[in-house]
């Protein structure tokens, strides 16, 4: 009875799809990680949610402890198909929290991230660009501009941000479409130069 | 704009899953597609796999739609899929193989597809 509603609106893949990838968008609290993704995806943004706690989530509710360090961690993420064979899965990840699970799982297979920033708070940046790093996954930034935020040359954001100088740094407005396409499209840019042979790449 | 569901929260994760917290196996990635055999039989199947299995015999999704189409964890979804891979009731295709780069191909045609949406 309750299945009507579950299948309803489910939005199915293309038979022919053989391939899925995935890209994170992260960044900190209210960047516009779910606007960005909302932008992009081509069916309405799902949520998953996540029970984390110290050891196992499932195992620690059978005993009924419920004043352990429970967090419910959600991730929004939408759904495009690129190709007849390819689709691309981006994942809205929370940054300000390190999770270690959650993080495996996301970072597992992924092919890069894109961080967004904001220039009013380009500090509150730095965390998750550290977990990133830890996982060893590639990624541009993407200055998602706000509405009366300031606008600062390239090299300064860079430098506040402490960029190496390959990582790219683009600017979009993760309300539209197409400029969050370009950003999507500067990461993937960068990581197909990262696998390129060195003689191909000028520097 | 998810529709609130009446029966969420009724059950705890452990019931939906025997108590377990891993799947059976462990070859299930957030986009993992999989999909249903339809000519399985959904009877003796739990009412959470059941709901799986009408989900999915719509055609293929990632491992994290169903989680949220049904708004069960994931863990929780995992568990149920694996069961149900053990059960021969579906099928899955593994994302791009893990602790591997991806290939310049397989980059290249996610460029080619962004660019195409330009």
């Amino acid at each position: 009875m309750d299945s009507a509603l579950a299948s309803e609106g489910a939005v199915y893949l293309p038979r022919t799809v053989r391939t899925a990838v995935k890209l994170l968008v992260v960044g900190h609290f209210a960047v516009g990680k779910t606007t960005y993704v909302g932008s992009l995806s081509e069916i309405k943004p799902l949520r998953t949610e996540e029970t984390m706690t110290q050891a196992g989530a499932l195992v620690d509710d059978l005993e009924g402890i419920e004043d352990k360090t429970t967090t419910t961690v959600a991730m929004d993420f939408g759904r495009l198909t690129l190709s007849d064979t390819l689709v691309l899965y981006m994942f809205g990840a929370p940054g300000q929290q390190r999770f270690t699970r959650l993080w495996q799982d996301m970072t597992r297979g992924a092919l890069g991230a894109l961080v967004l920033a904001d220039t009013r708070r380009l500090d509150q940046s730095f965390p998750v660009m550290a977990i990133l790093e830890e996982h060893g996954l590639p990624y541009a930034v993407a200055v998602n501009h706000f509405d009366g935020a300031p606008r600062f040359a390239e090299a300064e954001v860079r430098e506040a941000l402490d960029l190496l100088p390959e990582t790219p740094l683009v600017t979009c407005d993760a309300r539209d479409r197409i400029s969050s396409t370009h950003a999507l499209i500067a990461l993937v840019q960068y990581l197909q130069n990262r696998q390129a042979p060195p003689s191909q790449e000028h520097a | 704009m998810t529709p609130a569901r009446r029966e969420r929260g009724l059950v705890r994760p452990y019931v939906v899953t025997d108590g377990r917290a891993y799947p059976t196996r462990n070859t299930f990635d957030l986009v993992t597609l999989v999909m249903a055999h339809p000519d399985r039989p959904l009877a003796g199947l739990s009412p959470e796999k059941r709901r799986v299995m009408e989900l999915c015999l719509g055609g293929a999704l990632s491992v994290a739609e169903v989680a949220g189409y049904l708004q069960l964890p994931v863990s929780v979804t995992k568990v149920l899929l694996g069961d149900l891979v053990d059960s021969g009731h579906i099928t899955t295709r593994s994302p791009i193989p893990t602790a591997e780069l991806p290939d310049i191909q397989l980059l290249q045609e996610v460029l080619d597809g962004l660019r195409a949406r330009l």
